[in-house]
């Protein structure tokens, strides 16, 4: 028991969909847990922060790691897991580049409370009530982690050995990784455990020369189960998206949405999706280039849907971005970043 | 000019080979003056703009991108400043969306002739980001360390040689 090496699960800001996705490995998460001793894993076993805290540093000695940074608590277990693991993994594309909870980058933590405590139209705050930093309360005073106005990748808080992208990594990804680890025979340092090919090289729909006239929105039209979605205007990401997914949502209609991320290489993964998509353009001048573009809502959205706070602008700029003490001037409730 | 004299501005020129690179030396040769706020890169063709090539500008500190090329109909490749054309659009939506004003990023036609046209459109753009002032994007981002500037495992991946 003592020789196995130390697996520790950690979730940061996700959903709880990579745990599933680990847990998804079915029978074989027996073979996981015959290989590993797994010492930390708040959703599965019951252990405390300080239980990790007082281990050694290096004794974890793999550390699957999911979920974005955006409070001071994920940082602080991301600070934590850091020393005590001899390998880290960013797990998900959550952990990977920001994913879903990275999206909060194109708006600011004053605009988020805004709508979350007052503004939306299910809430009824008359008292504005919202989350404080500290509260006093007769047994003493609790303190709620610092949420940060931008969001943060693993990578961009400590250094990380591998990434594995996905959302969630599919099983096919995690056998791959876990085979990799178990043997020992791990890609250099850094590198991104997968194929590096695109979604595209395994999508069985039949591509022709692209060249479209406007985009569908997925309600708008029943696409060919044969054709290639972005032939007939549907907006997929495949073009510039990683493979290792078999073409999951392709094969069933619906658009690649980007998870697991660029390929090896590439700087920013919205900018390439951007090339991609703006070349099947079937249009020569600014202005019917725009108004086929008015077909495509919200298209950093779509390009930047799970990698912007790991792409090269990060985020929205900030009100007054450019000065620096205006915009620190108005904290709304959990302070700091 | 006495704004001119507070801030000079950044401005990256991504020039197309065969025209606005030759129009910005024919401005040159004819001693045209126009305020020296413009980096210049030479590019074969405004179709081989990479939109990072932009971000990256940005990120790095560039106050604005200028995009020059050869007029639509006379691309020495027939057809790659078409191609700017469509990726210019989304990329002026997606750099909306991110915040940046629109002056920032402009893309204009000089054809190898035009080397007062080059002229004017730097001094125009060079007026124009003036007015807006620095851009310095990265005080959008809180907290930097240094081992955080770029994607990690892009240089692990080079120094591995893969």
């Amino acid at each position: 028991m003592a020789d196995k090496p130390k697996l520790a699960l950690y979730w940061a800001s996700s959903c709880g969909g990579c745990e599933i996705a680990v847990l998804g490995l079915h029978e074989k998460i027996l073979d996981v847990a015959a290989a590993f001793d797994i010492v930390f894993w708040p959703c599965v076993i019951d252990i405390k922060y300080a239980d990790v805290e007082a281990m050694a540093p290096g004794s974890i000695d793999v550390c699957l790691f999911n979920g974005a940074i955006r409070n001071d608590e994920n940082a602080r277990m991301a600070h934590i897991l850091r020393e005590k693991s001899k390998v880290l993994i960013a797990f998900g594309a959550c952990a990977c580049g920001g994913a879903i909870p990275g999206l909060a980058n194109f708006s600011s933590r004053e605009e988020m409370f805004e709508w979350i405590y007052f503004q939306s139209p299910t809430t009824e705050n008359a008292a504005r009530v919202f989350p404080q930093r500290h509260t006093r309360v007769d047994e003493g005073e609790l303190e709620l982690p610092a949420f940060w106005n931008t969001v943060k990748s693993l990578s961009q808080v400590v250094p990380v050995d591998y990434y594995l992208p996905g959302c969630p990594p599919e099983v096919q990804s995690i056998e791959l990784a876990v085979q990799a680890l178990v043997t020992g025979e791990l890609p250099p340092s850094g590198a991104v455990i997968g194929l590096n090919i695109a979604v595209c090289d395994e999508c069985p729909r039949e591509r022709k020369d692209k060249k479209i006239k406007r985009f569908y929105r997925p309600q708008e039209i029943i696409p060919n189960p044969d054709e290639c979605l972005l032939d007939q205007g549907l907006y997929c990401a495949g073009v510039a998206t990683r493979a290792g997914c078999n073409a999951r949502c392709p094969q069933v209609g619906i658009g690649c949405r980007g998870c697991y991320g660029p390929l090896d290489g590439v700087y920013d993964h919205g900018a390439r999706l951007l090339s991609a998509i703006a070349s099947i353009i079937d249009a020569d001048t600014a202005e019917d280039v725009e108004a086929v573009l008015e077909t495509l809502p919200d298209p950093a959205g779509y390009f930047y849907r799970y990698y912007l706070p790991q792409s090269l602008l990060r985020r929205k700029a900030r009100e007054n971005g450019q000065k620096k003490s205006a915009a620190e001037k108005k904290p709304a409730a959990a302070v700091a970043d | 000019m006495s704004e001119a004299e507070k801030f000079n501005p950044v401005i990256v020129g991504f020039l197309c080979n065969w025209c606005s690179y030759r129009a910005a030396d024919l401005a040159g040769t004819s001693r045209m003056g126009y305020p020296a706020t413009l980096r210049d890169i030479r590019i074969m063709c405004t179709g081989r703009l990479d939109p990072t090539f932009v971000l990256r500008a940005l990120q790095g500190g560039a106050d604005g991108v200028l995009i020059m090329g050869c007029h639509p109909g006379q691309c020495h490749y027939q057809e790659g400043n078409y191609k700017a054309i469509r990726r210019f659009a989304l990329l002026k939506r997606v750099l909306q969306q991110l915040g940046l004003e629109e002056e920032r990023v402009q893309l204009h036609w000089a054809s190898a002739a035009q080397g007062l046209l080059f002229a004017e459109t730097v001094s125009r753009m060079t007026r124009q980001i003036q007015a807006l002032g620095p851009l310095d994007w990265k005080h959008n981002w809180p907290n930097e360390e240094p081992f955080m500037l770029l994607q990690p495992y892009l240089h692990e991946e080079v120094a591995h040689g893969r």
